[in-house]
């Protein structure tokens, strides 16, 4: 087990690494000059060239990225030209918003996933299976924009149920949850409704049936039980996916997460931050996956083995 | 009791007992939904509260610090500008200084109001004055929207308390800088600096600042604004400034009242906007204009048919200016034949004019040698259906243009890298009434000059060295004629902008863009 961590560790050092070089580079190609862009509309192009000296922007790009790389293993992700101060902190003001409507978007899409799975797979290819099929088909093909204005029309405008914007409360979450919960359920679906197609066919359910066991029993406390193994993992992935997939529900619910100030520093060129946020998602992804790999390896020893 | 058959892999369960566990399930769902939600409109005439909505938030409530024209607005809320520039008539009116004199040409003194309190109960002085104007000219304090004052050499006060400031030039448009310039509280910005100042400022303006939950920034009626400032006291005591970037979400926001007044809708959606009972769109103009820049000298291509100034004049008989500001813009937008605001010192539209003619323009392009047309790059970037439809005129007369649709910042920098041949733009002037601010960057020879002309460099530096108004006024009138008489630039329209208010909302707008909250009242 040591070993197979060990080599999961490495690997996941070098997509960090690449992960680092794509962040920094990324900017570095995307078009337009920061020191015209930090300088604002007016400026003289004396002051677009003392911001390039200052900011170090006119020396070779690799001392660039490796005096930016020293300072991020130092734990200084810089200073955010449009909002002034420490980018660490804005992250770290930033991170709770997320983090808590990536935990309820993925608590919500398992609350309507897991039942519908079950469903499902209790009658397979049944009208019940076709309907929840279909809800998968919709959370898959549908972009979260549109389901969010949807909400926002139908919960929000019609209904007023919800408030539409902002993360002052807990209500501000629930459109938010729904709109990126949805997103993540189909994958969710599928594996609940395949593991339990998979264990009501097994062996241990068909002694629990001649035990005489009763339907909730057999259901939920034999066959989910290992139909839920593998959701573990895919729901540590989906929820690193939903920490920097939020841009949009963030910019369109106006969540002040890290994808809403993704969205505003990729707007306002802010270079910096850009680069945090991308390495901060980055290794919340490196690192949900890296459990998942041990957990699944826990779990399944053959897994180590290859 | 599960009926099960292995071949099929099906089974067959208590359906009915699992559905009736469901509709528990649900409902517990929907109560839940019920106890966590909240009231979405709680803003409005009721609790006195003005709730506006920003596409940018506001990090720092400094304006040294605070980037943008949110920044700058800052200077009219929470604090009060040396002068106060009056929003319809555009002239120069006394507010935290009473009278100014010009001493010489570089030389301005200022005499600063008795009697301002700081929110923080403190009485601003002249040293309060001449501390923030030496704090802006320093460079190395590295203030944001650094053209507003670095023109400043120093300040210093005058024995008799005035405060004498010090210009490192002639500078025409001092008094517009002077407009937007605030006055700190020296001791305590000492004492807390721009990070202290950017969560708990202190400035003398109509509203107390401070930050409110989740980005907004709660503006409250100061209730010892004193008495003879040109703004007056708000009449709504509460203003919350609230970041919401996509705009369709401000638009919902804006139907269901919780919020109560957004600008810079967009066309479409303020058309929908003017149906709807409780709200009222108006479409007011702004400083801002459009128009086309032409490489007239080839620095993008030393054989650029738009160096053929007949190539520049078909292009410009070719558009049809009116159809494009009335469809496209909106209805307060007019068209253009000089390249300025028409309220702008000095702007005139005593200027060769090209009407809409592709006839003319397309005997023109026979005459340059340009039957069959050519292929050029176009460059834009802030309105994709102004840019097709130009792409659309210049096929017309056989002109092939292939549309480049860039970041600002791009564009800025292609041009500055001569890779912009034609270029559709539009320029702000930083809402500075004065020609010079929507000029001087493009026609006096600094690196967007895509003309160089000696006569317009000329013309343009008389008006910049000298205080005198005539003067200056010949010199922007002998440029805009060059400029219209060579068909450098094809001006366009005026860009309006679309301001969406609760109907039980009254405050007006002005061209300056500056929205003035303290004159907001309800119905």
């Amino acid at each position: 087990m040591l070993a197979f961590f060990l080599v999961r560790l490495r690997l996941a050092a070098l997509v960090l690494f690449v992960v680092s070089l794509f962040a920094f580079g990324l900017l570095k190609l995307s078009g337009g000059d920061l020191a015209t862009t930090l300088a604002g509309e007016n400026a003289t192009a004396e002051y677009v060239q003392f911001l390039r000296t200052q900011y170090g922007w006119d020396r070779p790009i690799l001392e660039q990225y490796f005096v930016w790389l020293g300072h991020v293993l130092s734990g200084d992700l810089g200073k955010s030209f449009y909002f002034g101060g420490s980018v660490t902190t804005i992250i770290l003001d930033r991170l709770p918003v997320t983090v808590t409507l990536g935990t309820m978007a993925v608590l919500l899409a398992l609350s309507v996933s897991v039942p519908l799975g079950v469903i499902a797979a209790v009658r397979p290819g049944s009208w019940i299976d076709r309907l929840v099929q279909a809800f998968a088909l919709g959370g898959q093909a549908m972009p979260t924009f549109w389901l969010s204005f949807l909400l926002i029309l139908f919960l929000g405008i019609n209904l007023q149920l919800f408030p539409i914007s902002g993360a002052g409360s807990l209500a501000h979450y629930v459109m938010p949850a729904m709109a990126l919960g949805y997103s993540a359920a189909p994958a969710f679906v599928r594996i609940v409704r395949g593991g339990m197609i998979d264990a009501l066919a097994a062996d241990y359910v068909r002694t629990a049936r001649a035990k005489g066991l009763g339907t909730g029993k057999i259901l939920f406390k034999h066959a989910l039980k290992n139909a839920l193994v593998p959701l573990v993992s895919v729901a540590a992935v989906q929820f690193g996916f939903m920490l920097g997939g939020s841009v949009v529900i963030e910019t369109v619910f106006a969540m002040n997460g890290l994808g809403y100030l993704a969205w505003e520093s990729i707007t306002q060129s802010d270079y910096p931050v850009v680069q945090a946020i991308v390495l901060t998602v980055s290794i919340f992804y490196v690192l949900l996956t890296l459990a998942a790999d041990l957990l699944n390896a826990y779990i399944d020893p053959r897994i180590r083995l290859r | 009791m599960i009926k099960y058959t292995a071949a099929a892999g099906q089974s067959d369960i208590d359906a009915p007992r699992l559905v009736t566990r469901l509709k528990w399930a649900a409902v517990n769902v929907a109560l839940l939904g019920s106890l966590i939600s909240s009231d979405a409109a709680t803003a409005g005439k009721a609790d006195d509260t003005l709730n506006v909505g920003f596409r940018l938030q506001l990090q720092s409530l400094d304006p040294f610090y605070s980037p943008g024209r949110e920044g700058l607005l800052l200077a009219f809320w929470i604090y009060d500008n040396i002068l106060y520039r009056d929003p319809v008539t555009f002239e120069f009116k006394p507010l935290l200084a009473t009278a100014w004199q010009q001493v010489d040409d570089k030389t301005i003194d200022l005499t600063i109001r008795q009697g301002v309190k700081f929110h923080d109960g403190s009485v601003m002085t002249a040293d309060d004055a001449v501390y923030t104007l030496n704090f802006v000219a320093n460079k190395a304090n590295n203030v944001f929207n650094n053209s507003i004052f670095d023109w400043i050499e120093r300040a210093e006060k005058t024995p008799d308390g005035k405060v004498r400031l010090y210009a490192k030039a002639p500078t025409p448009t001092a008094l517009e800088f002077l407009a937007k310039i605030p006055i700190y509280p020296q001791k305590y910005y000492e004492r807390v600096g721009k990070e202290g100042m950017g969560t708990e400022p202190v400035g003398t303006g109509p509203f107390r600042g401070k930050r409110g939950p989740n980005n907004t920034v709660v503006l409250t009626r100061f209730d010892d604004y004193f008495a003879d400032s040109p703004k007056p006291k708000p009449a709504i005591k509460t203003v919350v400034y609230r970041p919401v970037p996509e705009v369709n979400t401000q638009v919902a926001e804006l139907m269901t009242g919780a919020l109560n007044w957004a600008y810079y809708i967009p066309e479409d959606q303020a058309a929908k906007l003017r149906g709807v009972k409780n709200l009222k769109v108006v479409n007011a103009e702004s400083m801002r204009i459009a128009f086309i820049s032409f490489d007239a000298i080839g620095r993008a291509s030393p054989d650029t048919p738009l160096k053929n100034k007949k190539v520049r004049e078909a292009i410009s008989y070719a558009i049809d200016r009116n159809a494009l500001a009335k469809n496209l813009i909106g209805a307060s937008s007019r068209s253009l034949d000089s390249v300025c605001y028409p309220p702008q010192f000095g702007c005139t539209d005593d200027v060769r004019k090209f009407a809409y003619d592709v006839a003319k323009a397309k005997a023109l392009m026979a005459e340059a040698g340009y039957p069959n047309g050519f292929d050029i790059e176009v460059l834009a970037s802030r309105s994709r259906p102004v840019a097709d439809a130009i792409i659309g005129y210049l096929a017309a007369i056989g002109i092939r243009g292939k549309l480049q649709f860039l970041q600002y910042p791009a564009v800025v920098e292609k041009r500055r890298s001569n890779q912009a041949a034609l270029v559709i733009d539009d320029w702000g002037s930083s809402s500075i009434n004065d020609t010079s601010a929507m000029v001087d960057s493009f026609f006096r020879n600094g690196p967007d000059d895509y003309t160089k002309d000696p006569a317009i460099i000329g013309a343009l530096d008389k008006a910049s060295k000298t205080l005198d108004v005539d003067v200056r006024k010949a010199a922007f009138k002998d440029m805009l004629q060059r400029v219209a008489n060579e068909a450098y630039w094809l001006p366009l329209f005026t860009m309006p902008i679309n301001y969406v208010l609760s109907a039980d909302v009254e405050m007006p707008v002005s061209p300056d863009e500056v929205p003035e909250f303290y004159r907001a009242r309800w119905k």
